[in-house]
């Protein structure tokens, strides 16, 4: 191996650690809130791909049809509970016709938008619109009436959900991969080394999308009511902060970097309906390397584990996937000598 | 948010579905009518292959019990120790390709591969559970996610396994001559190892060893304190979960006749895990409810969803998914204990057989002479960031003495009795109890030398009786391990340990409520429980936080009367109460507390007659 190659390797493992840093992130935030080992997220990112490319053949992508499913669900679920609980029904109402109007708007408006063939910026924002609320339904369907069950309950019950998921991509959009095109032709050229437009916007993309969650954690309120429920929900929620409305705030978060990541990553490889969950899995074991907890810790493990895979796909093509999530078990080793006391949570 | 032991009846986690809550009503023999109806199954079980079935029915019996011992050790693994594992599947692939390997490529004996594998499932999980058990219990399911994902890349890469295509020509098995490559004849060996696997596990959870097992799932402080090392039952639960795996893996290599990368991947460990929620996670019998459920349902949906959608794909793990997020929210207890409840409602469960009626008593521990120091603190000092929650405290307690620990609330005496215990390590200062320097010593170390406790918040297992409760505090005191325990080579000691535990319950005046589920009672028999358990560890020094509280005026006489009666028997007592009455009829000597500094001590007449005391309780005047 000779300095080129090292540097194409580098640049490779930064790209690809960008984008499992925004992973990492999602996942650590979802954990701190709500308690969840959030193992569907990378569902998300095929979503997102994979929606795009149906948008950009001119189809209405099947994740509409779902979107507005999970919102109808949603609704008659919230109506259920409200006569259960014999809340006056006008107030209640009220309340679930507004939680439900944005995703049955936005995805009203995608069956009507999506065989327009809209330009390749439409067609992203349009994605991320009908893949983002999707996270929060489904923490409603799925997670709030167990919100307060234990992490191992709630790890279980995202196993099932990723399941579910992963068969209606199946569904949705059939066994063949996607690609889809570059959102940048433009690359920079240093000696030998080639830095593709793409490369740029994800390394761009993932920068100031860090910079975002960081000004909304440290100035916005509802960043700070975040916080405070990953600190301590019972405190919290007699704060008045509802933990169910931090919950569904963390998970839309999630779809959303989820599905960015998607439409990211998707014209550099071939996406298919399974492909997220390894693409998740790494964002979680950069995660672990951070303990669940630090959000710069996971950036940095992030950008290892891009590092590691482009390294070993180098030396040893066929063991990339084995190198890169056994590296996980000396970094679980060392957090364990490192801190070895923990009681149940 | 901390999903604390004490369980309180009240308590928010008690309404919480729990995946792992210990088998309610374990040991209890069921009435004649289920034996009956368990022995017409037995019986139909065994003379099934011989019966005009067809053999699909007998190929799906064969994997419901593969599947079963998988998912036994689940059982164990999830829904009593409350951990959990996604790479059981890869447990069961070191199996088959261990003697797949050996038998077709080398010619071994099918029996040497069984060993094989055994072995090296046994090396890897001991390496992953030392690993991950040590950290909090969400890093083990992690890591296995990880392990199974390289484990099945690593195999489908491997020139030597066959890649993709695996390994073909697996011979079958031969049992004495006894060729065993006809479904049927598997069946047998098959469903022997899967009853006998669950034949293991009830008598180990009936157990010693199981005892302390149980307490894994929430009561771990309670069971270090009383001298269990909860980390080696962790990986000790863990090996056994392994090692049925591999055990399915060895009879699955044997019965495809062939191996390949793909039934051993993430996907089935996580499907083993579906089998487990659905049959009932801490049942020993829904292991075998939910492989079953699981084989059926699934062959039904292969068939079905592609045709309704129309093309082919595994579109199954729809419902599966679906199904598991519903059974957790609304039947997280599974289909077994329903089953059970049903069961019960017709014909209820009698209650335990007392067979340990003259089992020759515990040998019990030499007691110091009265009036020798026994526990010397000095200088113990407790800070959490800023707080010095105890700061700088010394007293010495002499054997044979009540000594009393008071102070308004937060003057750090839960935090003394923890440090004194081992709960808690002490930032600094000095221990000495029986002559032994303790000082940072675990919990389960101290209570060796003799020394046992009860906690402010009772600590116990809710699901676990009154009777077993109580016996775990007789840990210590019995040797028999967990392989004793399966084997049911433990019972005279188990006897001479429900002995005791009886008569601690008798001696505090709980003999009505052996049966009862711990969970059940009421706060104060609680308290009164929680020292018979630290009473049956035959303790020198006893440590009672608040014994007295949550208990009516008439109990509270009985308890100080017991207590007087102990120290009568040449026992010592430190104790934290809040009622003055109960404390100074029943003290030798007193310590007082205030904001985690020792303000004085004396008998008892000297405290109540001290200025100091009274400002600190009333205030002063200005």
């Amino acid at each position: 191996m000779d300095g080129t190659i090292a540097g194409i390797l580098m640049l490779d493992g930064l790209t690809n650690g960008a984008i499992y840093a925004l992973l990492a992130l999602a996942l650590v935030l979802v954990f701190a809130v709500t308690r969840v080992i959030f193992i569907p997220q990378g569902e998300f990112v095929a979503f997102g791909a994979l929606t795009l490319a149906g948008l950009q053949l001119g189809h209405t992508p099947m994740t509409v049809y779902f979107l507005l499913a999970l919102a109808v669900l949603a609704a008659v679920l919230d109506l259920v509970a409200a006569v259960r609980a014999r809340s006056p029904m006008a107030r209640a109402g009220r309340a679930i016709a507004l939680r439900a109007m944005p995703p049955l708007v936005i995805g009203l408006a995608a069956l009507w938008m999506a065989p327009m063939k809209l330009p390749l910026l439409g067609q992203v924002l349009l994605t991320l619109a009908v893949v983002t609320p999707m996270g929060g339904l489904l923490y409603r369907l799925a997670y709030q009436s167990l919100a307060d069950a234990s992490v191992l309950v709630l790890l279980i019950v995202s196993v099932g959900v990723h399941f579910a998921l992963t068969g209606l991509g199946l569904v949705f959009f059939g066994a063949e991969g996607s690609r889809n095109p570059s959102f940048w032709d433009a690359s920079l050229s240093a000696g030998p080394l080639i830095l593709s437009g793409q490369a740029m916007i994800i390394i761009g993309a993932s920068g100031a999308l860090i910079l975002a969650l960081w000004l909304f954690f440290e100035k916005s309120l509802h960043g700070k009511a975040l916080r405070a429920t990953a600190v301590n929900r019972l405190g919290a929620r007699l704060m008045g902060i509802s933990s169910a409305s931090a919950g569904r705030l963390s998970f839309t978060l999630a779809a959303f970097i989820g599905a960015l990541s998607g439409l990211l990553i998707s014209p550099t490889t071939t996406i298919f309906y399974d492909s997220g969950f390894l693409i998740g899995l790494k964002g979680f074991v950069a995660a672990v390397f951070a303990g669940l907890s630090s959000y710069p810790g996971a950036a940095v493990g992030a950008l290892m584990v891009g590092l590691i895979e482009s390294f070993s796909s180098f030396w040893a093509s066929a063991f990339k996937e084995v190198i890169v999530f056994t590296s996980i078990l000396p970094v679980l080793l060392w957090r364990s000598w490192r801190d070895p006391h923990h009681e149940e949570h | 948010m901390k999903t604390s032991v004490s369980s309180s009846p009240d308590s928010d986690q008690s309404r919480q579905p729990q995946v792992s809550s210990p088998p309610a009503a374990l040991a209890t023999p069921r009435p004649i009518a289920a034996r009956v109806l368990g022995a017409a199954a037995l019986l139909l079980m065994a003379v099934l292959p011989l019966l005009p079935v067809p053999e699909f029915w007998i190929t799906q019996a064969n994997y419901i019990g593969m599947f079963a011992l998988v998912v036994l050790g689940l059982v164990l693994l999830t829904g009593v120790a409350g951990l959990t594992s996604f790479g059981q599947a890869a447990f069961v692939g070191l199996g088959a390709y261990a003697t797949a390997l050996l038998s077709s490529r080398y010619g071994l004996s099918p029996w040497l591969g069984l060993g094989a594998g055994l072995l090296i499932t046994l090396l890897v999980a001991l390496v992953l559970g030392w690993i991950t058990l040590r950290m909090s219990g969400h890093y083990l399911p992690l890591a296995t996610i990880a392990w199974a994902l390289s484990l099945n890349y690593t195999i489908a890469n491997l020139d030597v396994l066959g890649k993709y295509d695996g390994i073909l020509g697996v011979p079958a098995l031969q049992f004495f001559g006894i060729s065993l490559a006809d479904g049927r004849a598997m069946y047998y060996l098959i469903w022997l190892c899967a009853l006998l696997g669950a034949l293991a596990v009830r008598h180990l959870l009936d157990s010693r060893p199981g005892r302390a097992i149980r307490a894994l799932g929430g009561a771990t402080v309670m069971a270090e304190a009383m001298g269990v090392s909860t980390f080696r039952y962790k990986v000790v639960v863990f090996l056994i979960a392994a090692l049925l795996a591999s055990v399915s893996g060895w009879l699955f290599a044997h019965v495809q006749r062939t191996v390949n990368p793909s039934p051993f991947g993430l996907r089935m460990g996580i499907e083993y895990l579906f089998m487990a929620v659905v049959g009932g996670v801490s049942s020993v019998w829904g292991a075998f409810v939910g492989a079953g459920v699981f084989k059926v349902i699934e062959d039904q949906l292969k068939e079905l969803l592609p045709r309704l959608l129309g093309s082919n794909g595994n579109f199954e793990i729809i419902v599966l998914g679906v199904v598991l997020v519903l059974m957790l929210k609304y039947a997280p207890k599974g289909l077994w204990p329903a089953a059970q409840l049903l069961m019960a409602r017709r014909w209820p469960v009698s209650s335990r057989t007392r067979d340990w009626q003259g089992a020759a008593p515990l040998p019990g521990r030499p007691h110091p002479a009265r009036g020798e120091p026994l526990l010397r603190v000095d200088q113990l000092r407790k800070q959490f960031g800023g707080l010095v929650a105890v700061n700088d405290v010394s007293f010495t307690l002499h054997a044979g003495d009540i000594m009393g620990l008071i102070g308004p609330n937060g003057a750090g005496k839960s935090t003394t009795f923890n440090l004194i215990s081992g709960v808690l390590p002490a930032t600094a200062g000095r221990i000495e109890f029986a002559g032994t320097a303790v000082t940072g010593w675990p919990s389960r170390r101290i209570a060796r030398l003799g020394l046992s406790r009860t906690f402010q918040h009772v600590k116990m297992i809710p699901d676990m009786t009154v009777l077993e409760n109580v016996a775990l505090g007789g840990y210590l005191r019995g040797r028999s391990g967990t392989l004793k325990a399966m084997l049911r080579l433990d019972r005279q000691e188990e006897r001479q340990l429900l002995a005791e535990a009886e008569r601690q319950l008798r001696r505090i005046g709980m003999q009505d409520h052996l049966d009862e589920l711990a969970g059940n009672l009421a706060l104060g028999p609680q308290r009164l429980m929680e020292i018979a358990r630290a009473l049956c560890s035959d303790p020198t020094l006893l440590l009672l936080d608040e014994p007295a509280a949550g208990l009516r005026l008439k109990e509270k006489q009985a308890l100080a009367t017991v207590l007087r009666q102990l120290r009568q028997e040449g026992l010592s007592i430190l104790l934290v109460e809040h009622d003055m009455d109960f404390v100074m009829g029943l003290t030798d000597r007193i310590v007082v507390m205030e904001f985690g500094t020792r303000l004085i001590e004396g008998t008892p007449a000297e405290v109540q007659a001290s200025p100091a005391v009274r400002a600190a309780y009333l205030g002063t005047e200005h």
